[in-house]
This record gives C-alpha cells, sequence and structure tokens, in this order.
C-alpha cells in the first residue's frame, strides 16, 4: 500500500482537533501547556459542548490561552479564575465552566479564592498546571517549587530555613469537603496523555452534573524555566517531581 | 494476520522541533531534520523511515502542538 493510499481523510486516528485553531502557540518547543490545550480541546468536542463552554484564563504562561481553543473565554486578574468562574457558574448554572491556572496562579496568589471556592463545593472544574515554577516571568520561586530545586530567585536550591516547604495544594484541597473529584496527572508519555484526558473528562462531567469542585492537577515542565531539554526536563520531572507529587485519584466521591 | 500500517502528515511549519514525538515513537520512524529549518528557525520533524510506521499515534497523543496527522489501515486479509 503506498503512502498516498494510507493517507486518505477516512484513514486518520489522530489528528489537531479541531477546536484547537492555527493560531502558532507562543509557549517554548515542548511545553506541557500544548498537550494539555489539545487534550481540553479533544474533550469539549468529544461532549459536544463547545456551545455551552466558558473557560477562564489565568496570568501567567496560559494568559493567551483564549487565542488558543475555540471556546468562550474570560481573562481573571492574577490567581482570581477560581472567584470568577463561580460567578459564571451561578449565573450560567447549565455551562460547562472551567478555570486553567498555573502553579504561580493557582498556589500563590490565588490561594484564597481556590481554597474557598473548593470548600464552598462550586460546581466547576478546576484544571491546575504545577511546573514548580514561575515560567512566564523568568523561572522564579514558585510555592510548589521543590526542595533544593535552583530556579532565578533560588541559585543555590530551595532552602526550607529560609523559603519554607514545597505546597502540595492538591493534597489540601482534597480534604476539603466540597470537592468531589481530585486528582494528579500528567502528560510526560502517551499513556499518561491518555490518563489525564480521561481525568479532565471526567472532571467536566461532574461539573455539569453540579457535583462539587473538581480539581485535575498536570504534573507539567517548564523547559525554559529548568533549562532542559523537553526530553532531560520529562526525565527531571519522573525522577524528582513525582517524589513528591505522585500521580493518582487522591479523591473521587464516584468511586466511594 | 491483519496487517497494520500507517503513516503520518507533520505540519512542518507549525512544528517547533521539540524532539517529544522523536522519543515517543515505539519504531523510531520519526527524526528532526539535521539541516533544514522551517519559516520560524526550528529544525521540524520529519518521518525518515515511514515504511516502519504502525499508526499507533503516539507522536501526535504528546505531540505539544497538534502538528501530527496520523492514518492507519488494518488489512485484515
Amino acid at each position: 500500500m503506498t503512502p498516498e493510499e494510507i493517507k486518505n481523510p477516512c484513514n486518520i486516528v489522530a489528528a489537531k482537533p479541531r477546536l484547537l485553531n492555527d493560531n502558532t502557540m507562543h509557549y517554548c518547543p515542548g511545553c506541557s501547556h500544548g498537550v494539555v490545550h489539545k487534550i481540553i480541546a479533544e474533550v469539549v468536542e468529544e461532549m459536544g459542548a463547545e456551545h455551552i463552554t466558558i473557560a477562564i484564563a489565568p496570568v501567567g504562561c496560559a494568559v493567551m490561552a483564549y487565542n488558543y481553543i475555540d471556546v468562550d473565554w474570560i481573562e481573571a486578574a492574577h490567581g482570581r479564575a477560581p472567584a470568577i468562574a463561580t460567578a459564571v457558574k451561578r449565573l450560567n448554572p447549565s455551562r460547562l465552566v472551567f478555570t486553567y491556572q498555573g502553579d504561580g496562579d493557582l498556589a500563590a496568589i490565588g490561594t484564597a479564592e481556590t481554597i474557598h471556592a473548593a470548600n464552598r463545593g462550586e460546581n466547576i472544574a478546576i484544571i491546575f498546571i504545577n511546573n514548580g515554577i514561575y515560567g512566564m516571568t523568568g523561572g522564579q520561586m514558585a510555592p510548589t517549587t521543590l526542595e533544593g530545586m535552583v530556579t532565578s530567585t533560588t541559585p543555590y536550591g530551595r532552602n526550607v530555613e529560609l523559603n519554607g516547604y514545597p505546597l502540595n495544594i492538591t493534597d489540601l484541597l482534597a480534604r476539603l469537603p466540597g470537592t468531589c473529584y481530585v486528582t494528579r496527572q500528567s502528560v510526560h508519555t502517551a499513556p499518561a496523555v491518555r490518563k489525564a484526558k480521561k481525568a479532565i473528562r471526567e472532571a467536566f462531567e461532574n461539573s455539569m452534573k453540579g457535583m462539587g469542585t473538581s480539581v485535575v492537577e498536570i504534573v507539567s515542565t517548564c523547559v525554559s524555566g529548568w533549562k532542559m531539554t523537553p526530553e532531560k526536563a520529562n526525565q527531571w520531572m519522573e525522577e524528582n517531581m513525582f517524589d513528591h507529587y505522585p500521580l493518582g485519584d487522591l479523591k473521587n466521591i464516584n468511586k466511594l | 494476520m491483519a496487517r497494520i500500517t500507517g503513516a503520518v502528515d507533520i505540519d512542518r511549519e507549525r512544528c517547533k522541533g521539540c524532539d517529544l514525538c522523536v522519543v515517543a515513537c515505539p519504531c523510531n520512524v520519526l527524526a528532526l531534520q539535521a539541516k533544514d529549518v522551517n519559516d520560524r528557525g526550528y529544525h521540524y520533524a520529519v518521518d525518515t523511515t515511514p515504511e516502519a510506521c504502525i499508526g499507533c499515534a503516539a507522536c501526535a497523543t504528546v505531540c505539544p502542538d497538534g502538528c501530527i496527522t496520523v492514518y492507519r489501515v488494518v488489512d485484515k486479509s
């Protein structure tokens, strides 16, 4: 069979999702944001929810996510995405509302909004991209930075006596009664991407069913902030990040 | 026995040459262009041994920019 015969539209098994538009993403080569954008676009498309989806963009690298996924977006002030999502979901309960936030946005500046939205059990889904660093502003230390991790503001590694301990905010959120589904995933390999996609789908479905807050943490890489190649960054993440941020479901009330 | 053949189409202008698809490919079909670059200066990915492709879509799954289209044909004869 010639390649031309194989390359027939009826044989397509994977392609760029329709909701991911043609704008070239501004993310660095190999950035996990691109993969997560892609799986969100796929999930919204598979759910047939593109006309009822309202997404809340964060401040951080993903600040211009509205340029890439073809659904309705609102840009929130730094860290305030869960507060905006609360208002949107309460006013439009039939809509699929999710926030897309990084660790500087969700775990530092927006800690109060995140914890209170989850504690109120707002029917929103929170997609949390945790790469342990402030990627957009130049790789500064974030609350989620690992102990001993070198960043531009901790050039000798994070010292817990000076800088405190890495904040595992997803574990905190799992303890709140308002959350229905809290999971930690990654997108470093093809099976991991498929699992993450399933988790996002479950979170979105919970949001539509009104079961409470769903949190999907995606442990990610920051190739520029970590100063590694994408392949090296994935290896480093497997060796170091997964010890402190182990993958798997932390809470799922559907499976109790 | 069913024979599976695959093929990939790479949007070379969208590709940023991150190498993740090359790492993910179980059949070593893909490689980055050693010398050529696209309009934005990246060494884009190409299928150097297209006959080895089994259409598993691992490359398209890990691609951060969604530049890969994967085709698969299962020949049951």
